[in-house]
């Protein structure tokens, strides 16, 4: 009896490290690879690539002054935010929670320019999230999920693999274990996030992927949480750890 | 070609109901489908009862649309710019649609070609009929079949 | 005004086939989609699209609620003499957007 103790603490441990160290289950493969050679061009395309709309819009508001003349741009020059969204959701001191690049926004806008905050799927946030984005376009994702952001991808990894719903499915069910199977007449991708925002051809317009989360959770009949809520933050924050070896597509086009 | 499989219409529905959008789909009616009769209407609307046969025009479609929300189509009517024989205007007849005219698209003086590419929704796997009109009133049609997976009817009612 | 993005070649000579893109934010609500109360939310589209250019139109479009959502088109025109090139979208209630690029033509 003595002797399993620490048997379990090092089988314990070698679970902990098989996870956390070895990395994602899966090689990381991205939505665009699951597209029609039409839908790739489309993306490729940087003029008729519906998400750049949105960028243009991102960039427009980045100008826009408050009421005392302050703007984004005031502060962050045009083309200042390379890298950015990249790193996205990360650890916030100030706010001691792990956030995402929506709610840095929100945040900055309040506490520097005085300004309400952004209302999710608003087209000024996704013009925003869409603009910031693409500066981070063909550079890798970078999430960092040690330290203080451990306990945020710790519950976003249980959100993966929990099942839900009527249908009690997880999202592993089906972008884990049936990766390139069909479901109905659609192929089913990984479910990565490194394209977000995306223009979703399906809404017909750009979308989050707290949006992308509702939808896939009211596909399984499951109720979904609430945009923003940190159940999706953190699952965001596990999601972008499964894109880690992709590249920032944003804007991506998806079916 | 590729052969197709007709599958019923309540069936299909209730095939593609199925997936994702199942809940709502069900309580609230689906757009009624063009078919021949009103096909037929919308070309005579158009071109009265003008003869139209094969001709030099080509309609680039893509064989699969994973959405019907955003087809690219392509149309290249190969005739002189100048003479009798110009191209005038081109319309799209997608024949299951709810509304069958899709588009009619218009060919200036300062038309350089009778081309252009625009993006078109599509209710369902279907046959696109696209028919030109020339200067002196001949009407050439080209019909495309194409695949489509989910249609741009069925997305309508989706909360997320 | 809705978000429009025109594309034309800064130059070009006298002569040549130049092609033109345009495309405009517009959701192009087709009258069958349905909000999350169940109700039908009504048409709203843009009907009409026009391209001039050197006083006579290149391109004109009557869009259905079949054209999709942030319609986008791609045509040719013919360069003739250095000016502007003109686009005009207009909406179902008349409302007009347009847009202008300049053409140098040596």
């Amino acid at each position: 009896m003595k002797l399993l103790a620490p048997l379990a603490v090092i089988v314990v441990a070698f679970g902990a490290a098989t996870v956390l160290g070895q990395g994602n289950p899966l090689p990381p493969v991205s939505g665009y690879d699951f597209l029609t050679p039409e839908n790739q061009a489309l993306q490729d395309d940087d003029f008729a690539n519906p998400g750049m709309l949105w960028v243009e819009t991102g960039a427009t508001l980045w100008a826009e002054p408050n009421a005392a003349g302050q703007s984004c741009a005031s502060c962050h020059a045009d083309g200042s935010m390379q890298g950015v969204d990249a790193r996205y959701p990360e650890w916030d001191d100030k706010l001691g929670r792990v956030i995402n690049l929506e709610q840095r926004i929100n945040d900055e806008r309040q506490t520097r320019l005085g300004l309400e905050p952004l209302e999710y799927e608003s087209e000024a946030l996704l013009g925003l999230t869409a603009y910031i984005g693409n500066q981070s376009k063909g550079l890798p994702v970078d999430v960092k999920i040690d330290g203080a952001a451990a306990a945020s991808f710790e519950r976003g990894r249980e959100f993966f693999y929990a099942r839900r719903g009527q249908l009690d499915l997880s999202c592993a069910s089906c972008h884990e274990q049936h990766v390139g199977d069909h479901l109905r007449a659609e192929v089913i991708s990984q479910g990565q996030t490194n394209g977000f925002p995306i223009y979703r051809v399906l809404w017909q317009t750009m979308g989050s992927t707290h949006r992308m989360f509702a939808w896939c959770n009211e596909a399984v009949r499951a109720e979904p949480y609430p945009l923003g809520s940190q159940e999706y933050v953190d699952l965001e924050l596990f999601e972008r750890w499964r894109s880690l070896g992709l590249k920032v597509e944003t804007p991506a086009l998806r079916r | 070609m590729t052969d197709r499989i007709h599958i019923p219409e309540i069936s299909r529905r209730g095939v593609l109901a199925g997936f994702g959008a199942g809940l709502l789909l069900t309580a609230i009616p689906i757009p009624v489908r063009a078919d021949q009769p009103l096909v037929d209407a919308a070309i005579k609307d158009l071109f009265g009862d003008v003869p139209r046969s094969d001709g030099n025009i080509t309609v680039t479609l893509p064989p699969l649309a994973q959405t019907g929300n955003n087809v690219p189509i392509k149309v290249v009517v190969d005739s002189p710019m100048d003479g009798p024989q110009r191209p005038k205007r081109a319309v799209i007849i997608a024949t299951l649609n709810p509304r069958a005219l899709v588009g009619e698209m218009i060919w200036g003086p300062g038309a350089a070609k009778a081309e252009f590419s625009t993006n078109m929704r599509l209710s369902g796997t279907q046959d696109v009929l696209t028919i030109a009109e020339l200067a002196d009133g001949t009407l050439w049609q080209v019909q495309n079949r194409i695949m489509v997976t989910v249609g741009a009817c069925d997305t309508l009612s989706i909360r997320y | 005004m809705p978000n429009t993005r025109i594309k034309v070649p800064k130059s070009a000579k006298a002569g040549d086939v130049v092609q033109v893109r345009a495309i405009i934010q517009h959701p192009m609500e087709n009258g069958f989609r349905v909000d999350s109360q169940g109700t039908t939310i009504p048409v709203e589209i843009i009907t009409d699209f026009v391209c001039s250019y050197d006083g006579q139109e290149v391109f004109r479009v009557k869009l259905a609620p079949g054209i999709s959502a942030n319609p986008y088109f791609e045509f040719f025109l013919t360069a003739t003499k250095t000016g502007p090139v003109d686009f005009r979208w207009q909406d179902q209630d008349g409302t007009e957007t347009t847009a202008t690029a300049p053409l140098e033509v040596t």
